[in-house]
């Protein structure tokens, strides 16, 4: 196992990823830094690089980064655990959850 | 890279504030009309002042793009019964909303004994909210089925091609509420302000208003600023002001992290509104009603968690094991009705506590029309608010709606502690322009007392900043007091000239203790004089220990003074209504008697030479609406019809 150095930090917030960006997709166009409601996002200080998740802590799940995103794909919701939902299947009655 | 922790760890150093730092430098803007909030209602007052032909500033906390309660989208453009296809009168309707106030209130069979809704507000939404939709259509909204998607969905009319929701319309009795598709709406008003000149400033928060000579009770000349991102001071001269601001939905919470139990509204929503417009000197009304938040499990909140919630129509719910449970189906028998009546309430609950009924509950969409089920999860999810996000999160996992039944969380995820209460049904009295008592500033949207949902924000901020342009055009140049803007940029910049101290979460939470212990389910004199007392020691013994590292952290932090100031306005507004009330979630230990007939009229509060006054102002003051309506708005022009 490689020796990464060891950070002292604080303990990360709760929910730390309110969304997921994929770096292959994402061209860095900040257009979710824009829409976002309370700035949960910064614009990386690489251009064309994905925004850096600033404050997870205040996002309200209203979606426009996901939705507005020019890139499909660069961007996905990641729920909180304690907030992924159940439904059930009609026919078998196997429950599933997100 | 995305997380902060890993962009530290990749270069050894914590990423730079991307945005230029401005601390305490001065931007001015003079304007005719100032519009005070970006959301539904601040959009729509900005573009009707600008069609009036005045200059106007639009300021916005977030981004207009997207900012606001229904910015990101909205499913229902309720109460529009001036529509082709309504079979009720727009005088009627309104009045009917007045008297039967509340989700279901037009369905109600009696008028309640002592109804606080807002009958101007009522009377305008009822009269103009069907010309502010076509406006929104002209912007670019789409309002019809105009791709024929959901031929022979039931309330689908082929002429027009609206399709209207069962809300309130038991077996098409009424046809006054139409399904939209309101992702399309915001991007649609925020280009028509630019079309039109509005010069918006994105990412400003208002910090106080700004009157005349400085004084409490003056006319309002303009309004105070601060970036976010910058840090950089604004200030906005006006001849008039529109108020268009929101509730407060995390006043009573010590924890504003955990998504699902306050999410209703951003965070963004603390209140300030009524802060700078009690400080200004406005009378306010209704400061006392606070309700109980509703939980949110599932996906964010309650309302959009599982089956049998808002956007839920023709969803016939069942048990575990898949028996009908006596539960609306929210569609056309019933008319949209989302909750079983308090008999049914006890018929479930006590089914499920002998075994009748297995927990949990499911939203049989297999068991729907298919074009109905298309309606439902495509139409309404897909526009309404921020479900879209969830429906594509379900999709993803395998969720689907022909096959499968979705998860209700009714009974299984419990209810709010009494203490967990929102804050948000009062505002400033309004006369029939919208104005509040301060000359100058008009009010609209949520921030109007007992204000209703998305077509109310559009139709009385269309009608709000309208007024403000009259008016404006009345007045010569208005001038600000230096003095009054000296002394407030010492209150924003104060925290950010600590480094050591409270952060604004920790504020935040103390605030909200004191709310929740002093001004909850029990309310008594003492109580309440003791959250008072409680909130001027936070003022006097923690404020000044507040300190903020960044101007995002700032901004929070001017917000929690905003909530302060908040709760001290609901402190002393419950003190002054000595009475209970079950229809203001109201209720006095010391005062038990429920709605006692003297008690039934606006109870107000406001400062005068910094000192609390308490008044009242009788129910219906607004007089005869249809004519009170119309003496006052003889020369509305309709739909527009200019460039």
């Amino acid at each position: 196992m490689a020796k990464d150095k060891v950070y002292a930090l604080y303990n990360i917030t709760t929910p730390s990823s309110p969304v997921v960006f994929n770096e292959d997709i994402c061209d860095g166009c900040n257009t979710c830094v824009e829409v976002c409601q309370v700035d949960v996002f910064i614009p990386n200080p690489e251009k064309g690089k994905p925004p850096i998740i600033l404050h997870p802590d205040e996002c309200w799940y209203g979606g426009c980064c996901v939705n507005d995103c020019p890139n499909k794909g660069a961007i996905s919701f990641n729920w909180p655990v304690q907030q992924r939902a159940y439904w059930k299947d009609k026919a078998t009655g196997k429950v599933y959850r997100a | 890279m995305t997380k902060w922790h890993d962009y530290l760890k990749n270069k050894g150093t914590p990423p730079v504030w991307p945005y230029p730092i401005r601390y305490e430098e001065e931007q001015e803007i003079d304007v005719d009309v100032l519009i005070i909030g970006g959301g539904i209602a601040g959009c729509w007052a900005a573009i009707s002042a600008a069609r009036n032909g005045v200059s106007v500033a639009l300021v916005e906390k977030g981004d207009a793009i997207r900012s606001g309660a229904g910015g990101p989208g909205c499913d229902h453009w309720c109460n529009v019964p001036a529509n082709p296809h309504s079979k009720v009168d727009p005088d009627e309707w309104a009045k009917l909303m007045t008297e039967k106030p509340g989700i279901m209130g037009p369905l109600l069979k009696e008028p309640v004994k002592y109804s606080y809704a807002n009958g101007i507000g009522n009377q305008i939404q009822c009269r103009e909210d069907y010309d502010t939709l076509l406006e929104m259509e002209q912007m670019g909204g789409k309002i019809r089925d105009t791709d024929d998607e959901y031929l022979g969905a039931e309330g689908r009319y082929d002429d027009t091609k609206f399709m209207f929701s069962p809300r309130y319309s038991p077996n098409h009795a009424t046809e006054v509420v139409i399904r939209i598709w309101g992702t399309t709406f915001k991007p649609a008003l925020k280009k028509e302000c630019k079309r039109l000149g509005v010069k918006i400033f994105d990412r400003v928060m208002v910090t106080s208003l700004l009157t005349e000579g400085g004084l409490q009770g003056a006319k309002v000349v303009g309004a105070t600023g601060l970036n976010s991102r910058t840090g950089e001071f604004m200030i906005f001269k006006s001849k008039t002001a529109v108020l268009a601001t929101a509730g407060n939905y995390s006043l009573y919470m010590l924890n504003t992290e955990l998504s699902g139990y306050n999410t209703f509204r951003s965070r963004n929503m603390t209140g300030d509104g009524v802060a700078m417009a009690w400080k200004a000197g406005a009378e306010l009304t209704l400061m006392e009603r606070t309700g109980i938040l509703m939980l949110g499990t599932g996906y964010k909140h309650t309302w959009y968690g599982g089956a049998g919630d808002a956007s839920y129509e023709n969803i016939e719910i069942v048990d575990a094991n898949g028996k009908k449970l006596p539960w609306p189906v929210q569609g056309w028998p019933d008319g949209g009705a989302m909750r079983p009546g308090p008999e049914e309430m006890e018929k479930i609950i006590k089914g499920v506590q002998t075994g009748e009924y297995a927990l949990p509950f499911y939203g049989d969409f297999p068991g729907m029309p298919e074009i109905e089920r298309n309606v439902t999860w495509k139409l309404m999810l897909g526009q309404e608010s921020t479900t879209k996000n969830i429906t594509n999160t379900y999709e993803k996992a395998g969720f689907n709606p022909d096959k499968h039944l979705l998860q209700n969380y009714n009974l299984i995820e419990g209810t709010s502690p009494p203490q967990w209460r929102n804050a948000g049904g009062g505002g400033p009295i309004v006369d029939w322009d919208l104005m509040s008592t301060l000359d100058g500033l008009y009010i609209a949207g949520e921030q109007t007392y007992s204000a209703g949902d998305h077509s109310y924000a559009a139709s009385t901020g269309r009608y709000a900043g309208r007024k403000a342009a009259a008016h404006a055009r009345q007045l010569g140049e208005q001038k600000i007091s230096r003095d009054q803007i000296t002394l407030e940029k010492a209150r924003v910049y104060a925290p950010v000239k600590r480094t050591d101290g409270i952060d604004w979460k920790e504020l935040h939470a103390g605030v909200a203790r004191a709310m929740q212990m002093f001004c909850a389910e029990y309310k008594t004199e003492s109580l309440l004089n003791m959250g008072l007392q409680t909130l001027q020691d936070i003022q006097e013994n923690h404020v000044p220990r507040l300190y903020a590292l960044d101007p995002h952290k700032l901004m929070r932090s001017i917000e929690d003074l905003s909530l302060l100031t908040h709760g001290q306005i609901i402190l002393n507004a419950s003190l002054a209504r000595r009475a209970s009330s079950d229809l203001l979630g109201f209720h006095r230990i010391d005062y038990p008697e429920i709605d006692p007939p003297e008690w039934g009229k606006f109870i107000t509060v406001k400062l005068e030479n910094d000192k609390v006054k308490e008044g009242s102002v009788p129910l219906h003051y607004w007089g005869n609406m249809k004519e009170n309506y119309e003496a006052r708005n003889k020369d509305y022009q309709g739909v527009y019809q200019g460039k």
